[in-house]
């Protein structure tokens, strides 16, 4: 066989799938997105951000991932750091910090719900501790902000495991000589930490924070499992369009808004954590 | 002079001592964090449905079946189960197929493209995926691929090609060239070192990041929603009964998600750093 010819022809099959499956999807969805029965138009945009819902499911999806990421980063750092430096019991921590990464969103609610239902754990706590009488209702339509927290909690629970994985997997690329020398120097734990970890795990750092940010605006069936309808996000509009609105689109548009969302916070973070080509381990 | 020069360091000692118990309790402190609400889970999915819905809760299992069974045999379950089962294997089938050949592509050869190449499989990943579901359910009516396994499966291909691409590309690249070349001086073909040298060294890898596929489809929830309505999985048929489904049913659901990706994170835990170190670049 051609010596030449060999890596195109392996690269082809994932090459023809994802032409099929990821860039004519894509056109199709911004083509749906900006005509209705085959005539340009912008109504629905128009439609979407007319809803009465539209300004609470924006603000409600990007306040969470403003509250979200920023506190998963802290724990996925702490988590990271934590498992690098323990001697004992490193690969039992580190599988424990790593279960949320096998669990789906859905799940993750569900796990949240068994706590925070009106009839479940923290209510019996409580109770039991006599901090109230009966149990409080924390997922009803009147308590917004409960929700909110119930959410916040699922899914720091749930998607900090993600960002730790690739955090660890970045701190090993760090090469130990350059911590013993700043420790021969007299450099204390928190020092070394801000600046030699820190700055060299720049790279892992962009690649944790894009990958959650997007993550974060996909957020879906935790709300679902956790607000039902009463904390509308993003994903979850997107959804009511297309299956109990049926239009999709509108659902077209809607996809497109989180896709323009996604992008432009990857490209800040981008640029905002660029890694000089001379930086890089 | 020696009681002098002792001191410090014996006070540098207590303060590493102190260092390390706030490490560990840190640690197991994060544990309970993780484990905790997965334990409330079960504890509700192995009590009767009585003592689900019922309140004050207490915090051991009743260990009666009661939930489990009503689970079981609720009408649909079995079937989505088994949908569930069925496009996470044809999910786990074609990513690895498509990707694996790709990533030894990217690490073996130097070519006109690779860079590109590579650049598109990672931009995948700044867009919300399970968006492309939309466009796609009207593509898939039209080829008679609506509402079926394989259609969804193609789908959860999207998502979990690019981790299978770059993936095995770092698994190709931990094997030295060395190791193939000595197989083609000794006579072999390319093909039969690769069959033969290469592919036994890589082969847990790849079914480790095997397992990462089917976790990946396991765990989707949005586009199993959008694509199936007779053919739901596990998680669309648990999204779509969530506003009319009791607790008992709901826990018990989340159960029957969370247990086999506790298995699927245990058999992969060797490989979730190490694929992630590279596949960060």
């Amino acid at each position: 066989m051609n010596g030449k010819a060999l890596p195109y022809l392996l690269l082809m099959p994932a090459t023809l799938f994802l032409c099929v499956f990821f860039l004519y999807p894509f056109v199709l969805v911004a083509f749906e997105a900006v005509t209705r029965d085959g005539a340009f138009t912008l109504d629905n945009f128009r439609a979407m951000a007319g809803s009465w819902k539209f300004p609470a499911t924006v603000r409600n999806t990007l306040l969470l991932a403003a509250i979200v990421v920023p506190i998963q980063l802290a724990m996925a750092l702490l988590m990271a750091s934590i498992v690098s430096r323990l001697e004992a019991g490193r690969s039992a921590a580190l599988y424990i910090f790593a279960i949320p990464l096998g669990i789906s969103d859905l799940a993750a609610g569900l796990i949240w719900l068994a706590i925070f239902d009106q009839s479940g754990f923290l209510n019996t706590l409580l109770s039991s501790l006599g901090i109230v009488d009966r149990p409080v209702m924390f997922l009803g339509y009147q308590s917004k902000l409960t929700i909110f927290i119930a959410v916040v909690l699922a899914e720091i629970w749930r998607a900090t495991a993600i960002m730790m994985v690739i955090l660890v997997a970045g701190m090993g690329l760090i090469p130990r000589e350059y911590h013993e020398a700043a420790e021969v120097f007299g450099a204390g734990p928190w020092k070394r930490f801000v600046r030699i970890t820190l700055p060299l795990l720049r790279p892992s750092l962009q690649t944790a924070i894009i990958l959650r940010v997007i993550l974060a605006f996909e957020v879906f069936a935790v709300v679902a499992a956790l607000g039902g309808t009463n904390l509308p996000v993003l994903m979850g509009e997107t959804y009511n369009w297309q299956f109990t609105l049926q239009d999709r689109n509108v659902a077209a548009a809607s996809a497109l808004l989180i896709l323009a969302i996604s992008i432009g916070f990857t490209l800040f973070f981008l640029r905002v954590l660029r890694v000089p080509k001379e930086a890089r381990i | 002079m020696s009681a002098v020069a002792e001191a410090p360091v014996a006070a540098t000692a207590d303060a590493r001592k102190a260092g390390d118990w706030l490490l560990v309790a840190t640690a197991i402190l994060l544990c309970v964090w993780v484990l905790l609400p997965i334990y409330l889970l079960i504890v509700n999915a192995l009590s009767s449905p009585q003592d689900v819905t019922g309140f004050p809760k207490r915090f051991f299992p009743s260990f009666d079946l009661g939930s489990l069974s009503f689970f079981i045999n609720f009408a649909g379950v079995a079937r989505a189960l088994w949908n569930s089962v069925l496009v996470a294997t044809l999910t786990m089938i074609l990513s690895i197929g498509f990707g694996a050949p790709a990533g030894y592509a990217l690490s073996r050869f130097d070519f006109a493209g690779k860079g590109t190449f590579r650049f598109l499989v990672l931009m995948t990943r700044a867009f919300p995926l399970p968006l492309l579901a939309l466009p796609l359910a009207v593509m898939f009516i039209r080829t008679g691929l609506d509402d079926t396994a394989i259609g969804l499966a193609l789908v959860h291909t999207t998502l979990a090609l690019p981790f299978a691409v770059l993936i095995t590309f770092s698994l190709f690249s931990g094997i030295p060239v060395e190791l193939e070349e000595a197989a083609w001086t000794l006579g072999c073909t390319r093909w039969q070192a690769f069959r033969k040298v290469i592919l036994p060294l890589a082969l847990p890898g790849i079914a480790a990041s095997a397992v990462f596929a089917f976790t990946i489809s396991w765990n989707e929830v949005f586009a199993a929603a959008v694509l199936t309505i007779e053919n739901r999985t596990l998680t669309a048929f648990l999204l779509q009964s969530l506003g009319e489904s009791p607790l008992y049913l709901k826990f018990a659901g989340g159960a029957a998600l969370v247990v086999p990706a506790l298995i699927f994170i245990f058999a992969v835990r060797k490989y979730l750093f190490a694929m992630w170190g590279i596949a960060n670049r």
